[in-house]
């Protein structure tokens, strides 16, 4: 496709993880011809953008490695480098220069880095060069993906350390590929961030029955490999391999060579800007007021709000924050959190627990909207729930109904409804068949001609039946 | 006397018998037939009261200087017409005369409409209300199969499925006769609302699915991952019988089901289950409706509808498929003979230099003088009386001021007009608009052929003679064509010339119906499209290979996007519109039946009990809807199973009752489909406080006491 350069302002992405891909793919939806923007993605792994959400589902076998892909734009406007690292940025000549020699030249740069697993500083862990020692791996990417699958054999057992999201969602990946699993948190509870402790005590039964050992408030002493992890109490937990899902770092690190202002990660304002003008960052290498890190969905509203932005579409949209919903992706396991799970005695907190069935619920809402809620086992609810969450939209009055998936709105005041309709096609209710009926239609033809049911959908045909057997067997008594 | 035909509404077209004897009212019931198996619902049951209506036009109506309506003959409303087409036409050129056309006109008159419109009037500016129903499942299904036919096959096929998935359609409320065929199979249905079909669904071990209004596309893409993720694609199928499989799962990749229910609020286990369900069943289809098509990004919703069921391996096997459950009762025969912007008869397009010779043959005419494509329907509309738009516009069988999106833009429009024709059998609302009014004869006054959803070609018969000082569609384009200049045998009246020739002009296109005649629909034959000799008929497409060049059908490669609007803080709501049981379309025929009208007078909004409280509005209240570009008065329905953020109105009430004053003209860029199903609105008290119904103050919503 032809597209024309000498008007089109160059945009430069680094990183070719879910938010920069998605990036580009926005900014062709906006821009199809290129003829406002032109878009250099530029990404370290060899392999084309891929959705990282789905890496257990990888370990699980649910999907191949190629099945993950994202969609490229199909747009001569966008171009993809792989296996290509930016190593310098010079904010002054707008430059980028990557591991290749090359450089690119840029009007707009925006940083998609990401992030990388952060290992606890324990014993047996990582080199001194920071490489994960024997047996030992993250899951960030499909390189660690493959890497485990080399190390763990079905039956063996493997250990993963951190008790979040990934963590537990790599644990139940596992199990389907007939491992032996244990998870170690070093938190009180699992997923400690978005749920509480009532509700992670019955998601730790469901581990237990899928046969996952689940070890809390547990620091890990030592990896010793070839036999496992050794934690703090002694105990030693067998492992072929151990998974560190023990929390992420962002990537910071060519914005903070570059002078640009970084804390946890590169700081952005609403426009997704960061303290150099020229230079934008989102997803997980960037650091809003408003959060929004580790989870996919905020890094896709900040691609679409800069998309909107860049390409001029919509040049007053903003990112003011996010409100994730956490969906744990665990076969057999329906775990939805938002919010805050604790909420304090200011918002008015509904708790259904029903360790034995499996199900937890429980929902805080303050000035009629939903401040946090726990949902497990209870798919519906939870949906409705996370809708109104989503969309900051007032909370029905009757809660413990909604916490149980059937929203009873209060009944409108003492109305009668009009009779029910046997045949609803022909608005025919069950007075317009007795009169009928005793104007001598005794059969459903008869009854079709003077009433016209049963002729719309056919539905209410077995009603008809049953009412004309039942006004034709007192025949004898109506005749009188 | 009792004669068979079929009913004048919508695309199902169920037979019925019509009872005319003289001195008596007119009167219908239902007839066997395979499509509606001896059912009718209420609509064909009272279609015959408007036969004998007061309020049936029987002279021509010109308006006066003083600007009310005066009778004249035909000839005085005729030669007023084409003397001004003609001063029109020397003024600004050809296109500044426009046409408009309807899915409800016969296929001889769909035809003879396009001809009319490249021929004597020399223009491109044409099309239909067809494109405010069908065209983004056709744009689809021409894409994903090369061809677009409704059902690609019998309506009877559905009966023996396990699993129907319906997306976006209610045909217990809007074709209850055909539920008929659905009574076995578990129902999988996809609809924001709690429909008539969703209770039948639950109630027969099916599912409701409810996404929020405008993300039916997630829904169907994730419903495509979850089947691959489950290990349910039908490989073998894909590898033999399409392409572009690999494209289009790497935009279904992205809604893996937790992803999807975010966005749709379906729940994740939902969606897996419904994938299982499909994939597991025996026979299954996947059918779509006006609900997941009337939206800026329809033609990719289809897409991805098709998309899911050619990976479950459905279309072109008997006992399985796709379809799009055609609304308007020529909706199918309609889209096929030259009424639309961008084709000629036989479902050929326009721009096709081949298309242009072989119809230019049969008309006697040099190809070069037939114009190229024209304007959409809204975009014709919306041109009206601009710079550079028709100065002129001719109405045939529709109502666009209550059935086309922005109506208040609409109305508009046509004030800019120099010159509106409508011809119609009653004072429509848009007729009332005009300039010229010409009186038309009724379904059971003329004969003719339609194409129901299936494809099917049925006859419709004169049972009655029309009212004195009444003609027909086809003697009005006659009679206008002479005055245009044209000889006559190029416009003949008489229908069976009209369908003989349409036959000719068809032959070798897309809907072939060269080999239709009168006597074999006279001795029952079931003739389904294509038809190329006077032998065939095609009850299922497919079955060897789909229509395009290489025999596969194509996957789209179609993601996401959020709706046109979006909500905020002003307009918090999202209205979705739709039709109920007794009322057809823009309500121009069904509100002038009696039983119809005192069963649904008024339009109605239908909203959560919680929504209601909140706005100040209770039970029969009148609320006022406001949209970003009007309101429509409503009267509230408080509905238990609504979503809280959805409101529905029925878009068959006229004025200030109008749900058209509300809807987006977003368009599709495909399809030109404009976005009724999604707008931003808010809901405010409307009635004086005292009224029935009229809370006191806003309630607020509260746990319900004891």
């Amino acid at each position: 496709m032809v597209t024309d350069t000498d008007t089109a302002r160059h945009v430069v992405v680094i990183g070719n993880g879910m938010t920069g891909a998605r990036f580009a793919e926005e900014v062709a939806r906006r821009d199809p011809r290129g003829e406002r923007l032109r878009v250099s993605v530029v990404g370290e792994e060899t392999e084309p953008a891929y959705n990282r959400v789905l890496l257990p589902g990888v370990l699980a076998g649910r999907y191949a490695p190629e099945d993950i892909r994202l969609p490229v734009p199909e747009t001569g406007a966008v171009s993809v480098r792989t296996g290509a690292a930016a190593v310098r940025l010079d904010t002054g000549r707008r430059r980028v220069r990557l591991d290749d020699g090359t450089a690119l030249d840029y009007d707009e740069l925006v940083l998609a880095t990401g992030a990388r697993a952060a290992f606890p500083p324990i014993p047996g862990l990582s080199a001194p060069d920071g490489a994960p020692e024997a047996g030992v791996t993250a899951l960030r990417d499909l390189a660690d993906c493959r890497r485990l699958a080399a190390l763990a054999r079905p039956g063996g057992p493997v250990v993963v350390l951190g008790g979040g999201v990934l963590g537990l969602e790599a644990a139940r990946a596992l199990t389907e590929r007939g491992m032996r699993v244990s998870v170690v948190e070093s938190a009180p509870w699992i997923m400690r961030r978005q749920i509480d402790q009532a509700a992670a005590q019955i998601l730790a039964r469901h581990y237990t029955r899928l046969g996952v050992a689940v070890h809390s408030w547990r620091v890990a002493a030592r990896w010793i490999p070839g036999t496992g992890l050794e934690l703090d109490d002694g105990r030693l937990l067998a492992g072929d391999a151990l998974v560190v899902t023990a929390g992420v770092r962002a990537n910071t690190e060519l914005a903070q060579a570059a002078g640009i202002e970084v804390d946890r990660g590169v700081l952005v304002d609403d426009t997704l800007t960061t303290s150099d003008p020229r230079v934008h960052a989102i997803g997980d290498c960037a650091q809003h007021p408003g959060g929004g890190g580790g989870l996919v969905q905020p890094g896709w509203e900040q691609a679409a709000v800069l998309a909107d932005r860049l390409t001029g579409t919509r040049l007053e949209a903003r990112y003011t924050g996010a409100r994730p919903v956490t969906r744990l992706k665990a076969e057999g396991i329906e775990l939805t959190a938002m919010g805050d799970p604790e909420a304090d005695d200011t918002a008015e907190t509904v708790t259904v627990a029903d360790p034995h069935g499996g199900r937890y619920a429980k929902l805080s809402v303050r000035a009629e909207r939903v401040v946090g809620a726990v949902l497990l086992g209870l798919p519906e609810s939870a949906s409705a729930i996370a809708q109104l969450y989503d969309g900051d939209t007032p909370v029905p009055g009757d809660r413990l109904a909604l916490l149980m998936g059937r929203a009873q709105p209060e009944a409108p005041a003492g109305q009668p409804g009009p009779a029910p309709l046997v045949c609803r096609c022909n608005a025919v209710s069950r007075d317009d068949m007795e009169a009928a009926w005793l104007d001598g239609a005794r059969t459903r033809d008869a009854m079709a001609r003077a009433t016209r049911a049963t002729t719309g959908c056919g539905g209410c045909i077995r009603d008809v039946d049953t009412l004309l057997s039942g006004w034709n067997g007192r025949e004898p008594i109506a005749a009188t | 006397m009792s004669r068979a035909t079929h009913c004048p509404y919508c695309a199902l077209q169920c037979a019925m018998f019509v009872e005319a004897a003289p001195g008596q009212a007119p009167a219908a019931r239902p007839a066997p037939f395979p499509t509606n198996r001896g059912g009718l619902c209420r609509k064909g049951w009272t279609s015959a009261e408007l036969l004998a209506s007061p309020q049936r036009l029987t002279a021509p109506l010109l308006r006066t200087r003083r600007g009310d309506f005066t009778e004249v003959d035909w000839d005085t409303a005729l030669d007023h017409v084409a003397q001004r087409l003609t001063a029109l036409r020397e003024r600004h050129g050809p296109d500044a005369v426009a046409v408009f056309g309807s899915g409800g006109l016969t296929n001889e008159k769909s035809y003879l409409l396009g001809k009319f419109a490249r021929v004597a009037l020399g223009t491109s500016q044409i099309d239909y209300n067809g494109r405010f129903c069908m065209s983004s499942a056709a744009a689809a299904g021409n894409r994903a199969f090369g061809l677009d036919r409704g059902l690609p096959f019998p309506l009877p096929d559905l009966a023996g499925a396990e699993v129907v998935l319906l997306a976006g359609a209610n045909p217990a409320e809007t074709m209850p006769p055909m539920m008929r065929h659905l009574a076995a199979p578990r129902l999988i249905v996809v609809d924001p609302r709690r429909t008539a079909t969703a209770e039948q669904a639950l109630k027969n071990g099916g599912m409701h699915l409810a996404p929020r209004p405008g993300t039916d596309l997630a829904l169907a893409l994730g419903l495509l991952h979850a089947v691959r993720a489950q290990g349910l694609v039908d490989t073998e199928y894909v590898a033999a019988r399409t392409t572009g499989f690999e494209d289009a799962w790497r935009h279904a990749a992205a809604w893996w089901p937790e992803q999807t229910e975010q966005v749709t609020g379906v729940p994740a286990e939902h969606i897996r289950a419904a994938a299982r369900a499909l994939a597991a069943a025996s026979g299954a289809y996947v059918l779509t409706g006006r609900g997941t098509e009337q939206h800026a990004k329809g033609t990719d919703t289809v897409s991805a509808w098709i998309n899911l069921a050619l990976a479950l391996g459905l279309p072109g096997r008997e006992g399985s498929g796709y379809g799009c459950i055609t609304g308007q009762g020529n909706g199918q025969g309609g889209r096929e003979h030259g009424q639309k912007a961008d084709q000629l008869p036989g479902y050929r397009r326009i721009d096709d230099p081949a298309a242009r010779a072989h119809v230019a043959g049969v008309w006697g005419v040099d190809p070069a003088t037939l114009p190229g494509p024209g304007r959409s329907a809204f975009e014709l509309l919306d041109a009206l009386g601009g710079p550079g738009g028709p100065r002129a516009l001719l109405v045939f069988g529709s109502n666009p001021v209550v059935s086309a999106p922005d109506a208040q833009r609409v109305r508009n429009r046509l004030a800019g007009l120099d010159l509106l024709v409508t011809a119609d059998f009653v004072l429509s609302e848009t007729a009332a608009l005009g300039d010229v009014v010409l009186p038309v004869a009724q379904w059971a006054e003329e004969e003719g052929t339609m194409t129901n959803l299936e494809g099917r070609l049925l006859r419709r018969r004169a049972l009655l003679a029309p009212p004195p000082g009444v003609r027909t569609d086809l003697e009005v384009i006659s009679g206008l064509a002479r005055r245009l200049g044209q000889p006559a045998e190029r416009f003949p009246a008489d229908p069976a010339r009209v369908l003989a020739e349409l036959g000719a002009a068809s032959a070798g296109g897309a809907a072939d119906y060269s080999g239709v005649s009168l006597e074999r629909l006279e001795a029952g034959e079931e003739v389904f499209w294509p038809v190329p000799d006077a032998h065939a008929t095609t009850p299922r497409l497919f079955l060897d290979s789909f229509a395009h060049p290489d025999g596969r059908a194509r996957f789209a490669p179609v993601g996401h996007r959020p709706p046109a609007e979006a909500v905020d803080a002003e307009y918090p709501l999202l209205a979705t519109t739709g039709r109920v049981m007794g009322h057809y379309q823009s309500g121009a025929q069904t509100r002038r039946i009696r039983e119809l009208a005192g069963a649904q007078p008024e339009a109605f909004v239908e909203v959560h009990p919680d929504t209601g409280a909140r706005s100040g509005l209770a039970e029969g209240a009148l609320a006022r809807v406001v949209s970003r570009r009007g309101a429509a008065l409503a009267r509230v329905r408080l509905t238990e199973h609504a979503r809280p953020d959805t409101v529905f109105l029925p878009f068959h009430f006229a004025g200030e009752q109008a749900a058209n004053n509300l809807t987006n003209p977003a368009l599709d860029p495909t399809s030109r489909m404009p976005e009724f199903k999604v707008s931003a609105v808010r809901l405010e008290p409307a009635g004086p406080p005292d009224a029935p119904g009229a809370a006191a103050e806003p309630a607020r919503a509260a746990p319900p006491h004891g």
